[in-house]
């Protein structure tokens, strides 16, 4: 359980992504093991990565406090970056929080292809989740006809959803603010 | 090591651990598939906030303690949760009892520590904040589904907040340790937070076509490590590999 050490009070003031450029194209490469599609990039939790000294220090942010992925998140930043010809060291902070709007464009619509209903915006999910408003589009065949069959789906961060007109299940990822 | 900040850290988190066990034990065992995954899906979000405490705890004792040392290697009466959240999962409308009477408090709880003067503590808030207030609509939820639903679910749901009442007292008493944080700013004063507690429980009994207990005596000290007969056959199970195999890892 100890891979990557929570590492709150020195980062507590970046909001902002502080990401080296050179190092873009590596970590671009490493994906979510949950949903191998989307690049940890375009999910919004690599925070900052630089180098110091021949030595990429890297902060993550979890989705969820107890998301199982980020170990290997971690993991797997570090075997990138060592292939690259970089030792590293990989902290995982809490502050700020990460919410859904970090999720890129790129990555919403990785979210769609793989099967993964994109987050609405906190009113629209507050619709949705609380009110049973049929709102979420089908990601197999694209209807507004469906229904929520369970606030907690496959992962802490998505929702079960069934499509009334086609009735494929899916994830809806939820909102997160 | 600031003794206090540690048992504080301690009193906090432990809740939440023994919870996450509690809803883990379900694992496999839930009533139906989605609450199954529900139940479960909570026990990792709050062992996720362990997890942060339990480091922050290790770095405050400064002696080479790990976060795992601290959930698996402590002896009962060094157990700081409070006694509700130990209460066994006698059928669903207990779990969702235990679940609901703990999550008011826990959500008014976070969003005060988001104001303590310590920061990795108002961090760890800051992001189970948002979590726990996906819990409360959970357990809410349900609470109101069997309340309101047959009369054998009413009776189940009546007879579930009736036993736990008895615990959730507790959850506004601050032990000695707790004092001296909440003197100095870090720790939530939790005897704040009962009224609103209390209004916020009963609107959904209401809503729930549920009575709301009356009660004169009340339960405690877990707090103090004074713990139910529930609470030795918890750790044996949480504990029994580090144990049996000390010093393991994944």
């Amino acid at each position: 359980m100890n891979q990557i050490q929570h590492n709150v009070i020195e980062s507590m003031m970046i909001a902002e992504q502080n990401i080296d450029e050179k190092l873009v194209p590596i970590l671009t490469e490493v994906s979510d093991p949950e949903i191998p599609v989307l690049s940890i990039m375009d999910m919004g939790v690599v925070r900052s990565a630089i180098i110091e000294n021949n030595m990429v220090k890297v902060e993550i942010t979890p989705t969820y406090s107890g998301c199982p992925a980020m170990d290997v998140i971690g993991d797997d930043i570090k075997k990138a970056l060592r292939d690259a010809g970089y030792k590293s060291q990989v902290d995982l902070i809490l502050h700020p929080a990460w919410t859904t709007d970090w999720i890129t464009p790129k990555g919403r619509q990785a979210l769609e292809d793989y099967g993964i209903a994109a987050p609405l915006d906190a009113e629209a999910d507050k619709d949705v989740l609380l009110n049973g408003k049929r709102i979420v589009t089908c990601t197999n065949c694209g209807s507004g006809n469906t229904h929520l069959v369970s606030q907690f789906g496959s992962t802490a961060c998505k929702a079960q959803f069934q499509c009334d007109d086609c009735q494929e299940p899916f994830d809806y990822f939820k909102c997160l603010k | 090591m600031n003794e206090n900040l540690y048992k504080y850290i301690l009193t906090v988190a432990d809740n939440s651990l023994i919870l996450g066990q509690r809803l883990g034990e379900l694992c496999g065992h839930g009533p139906s598939l989605e609450t199954d995954i529900a139940c479960t899906n909570i026990s990792l979000d709050l062992l996720g906030q362990v997890r942060s405490y339990f480091q922050y705890a290790a770095r405050i004792a400064g002696d080479g303690r790990t976060e795992d040392d601290i959930a698996m290697l402590r002896k009962e009466r060094d157990y700081l949760n409070v006694l509700l959240v130990e209460q066994p999962n006698t059928d669903f409308a207990y779990t969702i009892g235990r679940q609901f009477l703990f999550d008011v408090y826990h959500l008014a709880f976070l969003k005060e520590m988001q104001n303590s003067k310590d920061l990795t503590l108002s961090s760890i808030a800051n992001k189970s904040v948002k979590e726990a207030s996906y819990h409360t609509r959970f357990s809410s939820d349900w609470v109101k589904r069997l309340g309101d639903g047959t009369d054998e679910s009413k009776e189940r749901m009546q007879n579930a907040i009736n036993d736990l009442w008895t615990y959730t007292n507790e959850l506004f008493e601050p032990n000695e340790e707790e004092k001296v944080m909440i003197d100095e700013g870090i720790a939530v004063d939790i005897t704040k937070l009962k009224d609103s507690y209390y209004q916020t429980v009963n609107n959904v009994l209401e809503l729930a076509a549920l009575k709301v207990p009356e009660l004169k005596f009340y339960q405690k000290g877990g707090k103090q490590g004074i713990h139910t007969e529930h609470m030795g056959y918890i750790l044996s199970d949480l504990q029994y590999m580090q144990r049996a195999y000390p010093d393991m890892e994944w």
